[in-house]
């Protein structure tokens, strides 16, 4: 009997240690990543990587202008496409498909897109705009994060649409107001705090993508703003610099990879902020 | 409910103030429009899904009606110079790649998650919980940067030590001999376990806590440990989603681009090793889509693209539909 009861609490006490040390295993890959990319990120700050572009191969300096304008453009553009689509996509699924047959598909299928690896967006991207078009460009870009920004958005605005609760619903409607009328001044402005958390999260997800861009916006290493033309842009910066034996290039890719970190730790801890103010006021 | 009221108030009388804006008429096409317009984006957001596979398979065709299906699939050729190709060293590359980082995770996903759920005090759980979920915020290019200039030159002085201990072992050691570069297959699997670990035990921890207490408590009253109530209880119940969130990591590394292909090493030589340079479908699309000068080339890479499509589509339904299963089953989201 001793012997069952001492095999059962060594079980016990083994595993409680394995299952800490997992845990610390997980945080400390975390650390080891934040702190080697701080370390280096603030060696290579340059206040010149914000005014200059990029220098030629070779050349000493300092330069990003080009890539952080690129990233900018292409963000918005992507927010531009994805956040009309994304919000009407999951209005469509709270107020109208509610859960039926049809929108549980549609449930599904954007659940299964949330997980698409972003090369094959980047591909789908590539197959639609830069093939037809018959140049690589920040266009097609865009739509590449767009695509891959779309899923967080619907499934977000359809989860906080369905916490708004149907007494002011019934209320907007028992005064006449027209669906569209108490969707756009009722549910959306009772849920806009999660629906905005949304929009951040499905931006914080595209701010560090590569892959796709590599099929569609490649890289420019002059300014530009033409969205019909390869566009500079941090992601493939540091994709093409860290590989470089140049010193400064390899300083600028860390230097670039902190700011992106750092954009998306604000991007997270804001949404995390909306998102408190979802439950408080509910 | 009590301080949403006066909130209510505003916004319907706002709503009230809207519909007086409107015209009668106009109001009704209005509705029409928004309806429409709901009704637009929630196909196109739908239908992106199934015109991925359409137009990636409609581009690989030169190189499916070059090489076939069957060939191209157990071909080892890749040259460029002949215009031969053949996709399965890169299948191997991403299987195996993706199954080294599944066997490190889902070990340390599991105590990870059993830990904040079960062990840890009540102060440590949500910092914890958070560290592990900002993981998976870090993007992945950040991860192949710091995979390639600070873990592989570690890595690389670990490795004599695994030639010499497992790569002795008959056998399985031929998995572990090889050069000590710090980069290969190996570093990829362990790069990618990294970046899948929050995904699943982040799953885990949901449907950890959708087991109902009135179970978890029945067996600690009875004088269950920790590692029984997890092992037998909460395992057992929430045994669907768990292997959902598995699909959902392997889905997450079957796929992964940029960590992959900073430290794979890029080479499509197999090699029974590890410790060997490789590379997998998504790395050789990194690194050649942009040099394919000929029409066979490029649609020969998106080939490869569509056979990745294949491989994680399955993987991904599997995941969505098992985790859904428990969801409804317990009218909780997980």
């Amino acid at each position: 009997m001793t012997g069952v009861v001492l095999r059962r609490r060594v079980t016990d006490v083994v595993s409680k240690i394995l299952m800490g040390v997992a845990t610390v295993i997980g945080v400390f890959f975390l650390f080891w990543i934040l702190w080697t990319t701080l370390k280096f990120g603030v060696a290579g700050m340059h206040w010149d990587l914000f005014t200059k572009d990029t220098p030629p191969p070779g050349f000493n300096g300092f330069g990003l202008r080009n890539a952080f304008v690129g990233s900018l453009i292409l963000m918005g553009l992507s927010l531009l496409v994805g956040v009309p689509v994304g919000l009407m996509a999951g209005t469509w699924l709270a107020e109208y498909g509610f859960h039926g047959r049809t929108a549980n598909a549609v449930r599904f299928i954007n659940d299964i897109m949330l997980s698409a690896p972003s090369i094959e967006i980047g591909l789908f991207a590539y197959a639609i705009v830069v093939a037809p078009m018959g140049y690589f460009s920040a266009l097609a870009g865009s739509v590449a994060l767009a695509i891959l920004m779309i899923p967080i958005i619907v499934r977000t605005t359809d989860e906080m649409l369905s916490l708004v609760g149907s007494d002011i619903r019934e209320a907007a409607l028992a005064l006449g107001a027209p669906k569209s009328v108490v969707i756009t001044k009722v549910t959306w402005r009772a849920a806009r705090a999660g629906i905005l958390t949304g929009i951040l999260i499905g931006l914080a997800r595209i701010t560090g993508e590569t892959a796709p861009l590599l099929f569609t916006a490649l890289n420019n290493q002059y300014f530009s703003t033409n969205v019909f033309r390869p566009m500079a842009n941090i992601p493939v910066v540091i994709f093409q610099f860290a590989l470089s034996p140049y010193a400064n290039w390899q300083q600028m890719a860390w230097a670039a990879a902190f700011i992106t970190v750092v954009f998306v730790l604000v991007l997270s801890i804001l949404a995390r902020w909306f998102l408190a103010r979802v439950k408080t006021t509910r | 409910m009590n301080d949403s009221g006066p909130a209510a108030r505003t916004e319907t009388q706002s709503a009230l103030a809207g519909q007086r804006a409107a015209p009668g008429s106009r109001r009704f096409s209005g509705d029409a429009f928004f309806h429409a317009a709901a009704v637009l984006a929630a196909i196109l957001a739908s239908v992106t899904l199934f015109a991925t596979v359409i137009a990636i398979a409609y581009d690989s065709w030169p190189s499916i009606q070059t090489f076939g299906v069957w060939r191209f699939l157990k071909s080892s050729e890749w040259n460029p110079v002949t215009q031969t190709f053949g996709a399965f060293p890169f299948i191997v590359g991403t299987l195996v790649s993706s199954a080294i980082a599944m066997i490190l995770a889902v070990p340390i996903s599991f105590g990870t998650a059993v830990f904040i759920t079960e062990i840890a005090p009540f102060w440590i759980k949500r910092p914890v919980a958070g560290a592990i979920e900002l993981l998976a915020g870090i993007p992945s290019i950040v991860y192949g940067l710091w995979g390639l200039l600070v873990f592989a030159p570690v890595f690389s002085e670990i490795e004599p030590w695994i030639n010499r201990s497992i790569g002795n072992i008959p056998g399985i050691g031929l998995l572990f001999r090889g050069p000590p570069m710090g980069i290969g297959m190996l570093t990829a699997g362990i790069i990618l376990a990294i970046m899948v670990l929050p995904y699943i035990s982040s799953i885990m921890r949901d449907v950890f806590l959708v087991v109902p207490s009135s179970l978890r408590e029945s067996a600690y009253a009875m004088g269950c440990t920790t590692w029984e109530v997890a092992w037998h209880i909460m395992l057992p119940y929430t045994r669907t989603a768990v292997t959902g969130g598995i699909f959902l990591g392997l889905g997450r590394a079957l796929g992964e681009t940029m960590a992959v292909t900073f430290v794979i090493g890029n080479s499509n030589m197999m090699s029974p090793s590890l410790l060997m340079p490789s590379a997998t479908i998504p790395s050789v699309l990194a690194n050649e889509f942009t040099e394919a000068t000929t029409k066979l080339y490029l649609s020969s890479l998106i080939y490869l693209g569509l056979i990745l499509i294949a491989i994680t589509l399955v993987v991904r339904f599997l995941a969505v539909l098992l985790i859904r299963r428990l969801a409804r089953g317990e009218g909780a989201s997980a």
